[in-house]
């Protein structure tokens, strides 16, 4: 028998089944057993294993026959489907016991060598940094990750999973693809407790990318100009008016506007439920709230939120309390995006973006949006999934 | 014996290929604490004692409440120690008449030929009075109406007020005839949004706001346009008008500009072109053809006017014939004999500011104008864009800088590039080049906020520079951008020749601290209680 001409992209799986864990019950990220306990006992599911699935579906769609090699049970054959070979089974598959990083790790390690020649793989900032501790300073294959972590403040991942499919089907297929360093880089959390949104870089993976398929990187943030948060909040206070309740998500912008309506006390990386008075101040009445507690609030609130600075994810990343059904029932006109201009000037015209994990309510939200930037100041900003 | 036969090529080295530039530093006080009490420059004489017995002082002429009980605390000083004390201030600036000045991209640092400022200084110009009657200033009134023929013909708008003070008081002159057409109509409620774009002047959008407008900013496309669909979504009802400049700050002409005046046409707002710099289309295209319904020139950026440090300038503001009646009072009018000043009807804005204008500027851009002549105009908007592709092909060889948007499309008069690869690569930041280019002599600035390129340098070399200038300043950036690689501290402790000047940032951003009165600089530096 003839081998065929072309053999199959030989593309590697590793799913973090417990990655994203957090993000709904509004857990600041999914990284360690303790977190996840509690994540479960608020009622959080893992996204992780749909997600995977639904790129590699996308990618059967695009490029045909692809070899994949993953590893058993939820770290990559339950979203890979029967034809995948499996090349490794964690310690702990058998009995069903949650995966740990070392199982990533184990994972990672096995798909590459087993001859995979891209590596896709499932999480969120922490898989990432696994992934990097897996394969070293001078990793022998591309890697690409599929988001479903909470925390994606790396350069390394596609900005949802169909995009992490067109990209592999591209780099399959050879074409328009180009290979980059990305920066694997997670929360800092020193700086965090310090009040700033910073991220500390662990090392760089070698990415493929296609323009606009792979988000950029988070800048870290010192905070914005006062006096452009001054007048940010002016308008906020005036487009919601006196007695309003609004949903402010995390950032230091949100976090700022706060802080000039009167309210310094809001979660710099929650999502905060607030009340405006009469004389223009806010108080907070929820704090770090999940997603069950907003979609109970008594009447429909605003949404009030800022996009990640450098990378412009607007939602589905660090906000996904924000659920699909809260937006739904908000609508478009009572989504409030705000950024100075200069965090819009950072994003050096990429669009904004969005994953809220409803790709109908994605196509329905994107287009463009009117995102406040001052005192009777807008920007018109392109939103895209 | 060498040394002997021929001693003055032996101790006379060439001059090197790039100057060793080494800049004065006076470390000099400011004038408010130079001087000594009664120090004086000119000691002018008192009047006749008949006089005064038979008028009195002017002085009691004054209402008591507008009379100084104390004298104004002036510095005091001779003549020669206040013309010692600007010289040295002048020796501590890169001024344009001093360095290759295309580092201030979008400012158009054209040559001000010296020539023109011998008619501003003539009498006939310099000993008039703004007030005095029409009939004895017959010359003045005379160039300020031709030279409105020559930027009606250069623009196509029907009529041209020359009474703006500058750049943004043209734009406020064409925001305040916007909310005046718009007024007239009955609409001036309903109408409260101004849209503009990110690349265009940043005077456009304060003056919407000045004026009490909503503004809605569009950004660039991924090919550096800005963006139609988002125009689109923006244009509606409450637009009162779109404010744009093309080509935009990166140098990229939009050749949907028409699809942009006529979407807004359709949704009844109007549509105003900032022409404060048209020097890559002077002859070529105009804002009539662009169909738009105002415009306005700066003529000390178009019409090689003396920036002058930030005033006097003077604009230029064109408008079609339906909204002429907005424009400012007073117009000059000629019957075909006499020239007349007009002050118009209810529907005028009224005045930007006194008078005509800055006469000295309209004078000079008048003289510009007439030495060129109309095959000189587009002569030089085509020099200018020579200029600006030649020195784009020499910039983007140079490793670390690269050129965003519209790729490998030419430029018209001037180009944002970006070292973010650079400072990828080195850690330094592109206002860090441009300190060091400074032990050069030269600069560039980064003042391009906010920074949508990242770590940009706009160049702009305009039709007055030559070749050989323009091999100069890319042969220093590249000798900067080899610094940066390969010795960053030389680059990252600059400037080392130039007079001071790193800038610290915070203080121009903090009105708690920043001084920009001697009052303000005693209390807020110096820490004395007022």
């Amino acid at each position: 028998m003839t081998p065929p001409l072309i053999e199959p992209a030989r593309i590697g799986l590793v799913v973090n089944p417990v990655a994203g864990l957090g993000g709904r019950v509004g857990l600041k990220g999914s990284d360690g057993a303790d977190v996840q306990r509690q994540a479960r006992a608020l009622g959080a599911r893992a996204a992780a294993p749909a997600r995977a699935e639904l790129t590699i579906r996308q990618l059967r769609a695009l490029a045909g026959d692809v070899d994949i090699l993953t590893a058993a049970g939820p770290m990559g054959a339950d979203s890979a489907g029967p034809t995948a070979r499996v090349v490794h089974r964690p310690a702990g598959e058998p009995t069903g016991e949650p995966t740990t990083a070392a199982d990533t790790r184990a994972a990672v390690r096995a798909v590459v060598a087993a001859g995979a020649r891209l590596l896709l793989f499932c999480g969120g900032d922490g898989t990432a940094r696994d992934v990097l501790a897996a394969l070293g300073p001078e990793p022998a294959v591309p890697v690409l990750g599929i988001p479903a972590g909470v925390k994606m403040h790396s350069a390394v991942f596609a900005v949802h999973p169909r995009a992490a499919a067109e990209v592999a089907a591209a780099w399959a297929r050879g074409t328009g693809v180009r290979l980059t360093a990305a920066e694997v880089v997670d929360r800092d959390e020193a700086a965090l407790r310090a009040g700033r949104v910073g991220a500390r870089l662990y090392g760089r993976l070698t990415v493929p990318v296609l323009p606009a398929r792979v988000q950029q990187r988070k800048t870290g943030s010192s905070g914005p100009a006062p006096a452009a948060l001054d007048g940010i909040a002016a308008e906020l206070a005036e487009r919601i008016g006196p007695g309003g309740l609004f949903v402010l998500g995390p950032g230091t912008t949100t976090h700022g506007v706060a802080a000039a309506l009167g309210a310094p006390d809001t979660a710099l990386t929650g999502v905060d439920v607030l009340r405006l008075r009469r004389d223009g101040t806010a108080r907070v009445e929820l704090r770090d709230a999940r997603a069950d507690q907003l979609l109970a609030l008594p009447t429909t609130p605003w949404i009030a939120l800022s996009p990640i600075g450098g990378q412009g994810f607007l939602l589905g990343r660090g906000n996904q309390q924000l659920s699909p059904e809260l937006l739904r029932a908000a609508g478009p006109e009572r989504l409030l995006v705000l950024a100075t201009e200069a965090k819009l000037a950072a994003l050096a015209g990429r669009p904004l973006l969005l994953d809220t994990g409803d790709p109908a309510l994605d196509d329905a939200l994107s287009g463009h949006v009117r995102v406040i930037t001052g005192r009777r100041a807008t920007a018109v900003y392109r939103v895209t999934c | 014996m060498t040394d002997r036969r021929t001693p003055s090529r032996a101790r006379i080295a060439p001059k090197p290929a790039l100057r060793r530039f080494q800049q004065a530093r006076w470390d000099e006080k400011l004038i408010f604490e130079l001087g000594s009490p009664g120090e004086r420059g000119v000691l002018p004489p008192l009047p006749d004692p008949a006089v005064t017995a038979a008028v009195g002082s002017p002085a009691d002429r004054l209402p008591a409440a507008l009379r100084r009980t104390a004298a104004p605390a002036l510095p005091e000083l001779g003549q020669q120690q206040v013309l010692r004390h600007y010289l040295r201030l002048s020796q501590e600036n890169l001024g344009a008449d001093l360095n290759v000045d295309v580092g201030q991209g979008t400012c158009t640092m054209k040559y001000s030929p010296k020539v023109n400022d011998t008619f501003v200084r003539d009498r006939r110009i310099a000993a008039l009075h703004p007030a005095q009657d029409p009939s004895t200033v017959q010359g003045v009134l005379e160039l300020a109406y031709r030279l409105e023929q020559l930027l009606k013909e250069i623009s196509g708008m029907d009529r041209v007020s020359l009474q703006p003070g500058a750049g943004s008081a043209a734009i406020w002159t064409n925001v305040s005839v916007i909310r005046a057409h718009h007024a007239a109509r009955g609409e001036a409620g309903q109408r409260d949004e101004i849209i503009t774009t990110a690349f265009s002047h940043p005077s456009n959008a304060a003056c919407a706001k000045t004026a009490g407008y909503r503004v809605i900013t569009l950004h660039p496309d991924a090919d550096g346009y800005p963006d139609f669909e988002a125009l689109r979504a923006a244009v509606g009802p409450r637009t009162a008008a779109l404010l744009i400049t093309n080509p935009e700050d990166t140098g990229i002409y939009n050749p949907r500009i028409a699809e942009f005046v006529e979407l807004v046409h359709r949704a009844g707002g109007l549509c105003a072109y900032d022409q404060a710099n048209a020097n890559g289309i002077l002859g070529i295209t105009r804002a009539r053809e662009a169909g738009f319904d105002l415009c306005h020139f700066n003529l000390h950026k178009t019409f090689s006017t003396p920036h002058a440090c930030g005033g006097p300038a003077a604009g230029a503001c064109g408008v079609t014939a339906e909204l002429a009646p907005h424009l400012p009072r007073p117009t000059v009018e000629f019957d075909g004999e006499r020239y007349r000043l007009d002050d118009g009807g209810p529907e005028s804005v009224g005045k930007i500011r006194p008078y005509l204008g800055v006469v000295p500027n309209l004078v000079r851009a008048y003289a510009w104008i007439m030495s060129l002549g109309a095959d000189g105009l587009r002569e030089a908007a085509e020099t200018a864009v020579l200029n600006n592709n030649y020195l784009l092909a020499l910039v983007r060889r140079i490793h670390g800088v690269s050129v965003p948007y519209a790729e490998g499309r030419p430029r018209v008069e001037q180009v944002r590039y970006s070292w973010q690869r650079l400072s990828e690569d080195t850690g330094l930041h592109s206002e860090e080049l441009g300190y060091r280019a400074a032990d050069f002599g030269t600069h560039y600035w980064t003042s391009h906020h906010p920074y949508v390129v990242p770590e940009p340098m706009t160049l702009e070399p305009t039709e007055s520079y030559s070749r050989a200038d323009l091999d100069e300043y890319a042969a220093i950036l590249a000798e900067v951008a080899r610094e940066a690689y390969e010795e960053p501290e030389t680059v990252r402790t600059a400037p080392h020749r130039s007079t001071v000047h790193r800038i610290r940032h915070e203080p121009l951003d903090d009105p708690a601290v920043w001084a920009v009165s001697w009052r303000a600089y005693r209390r807020k530096v110096l820490g004395e209680q007022p």
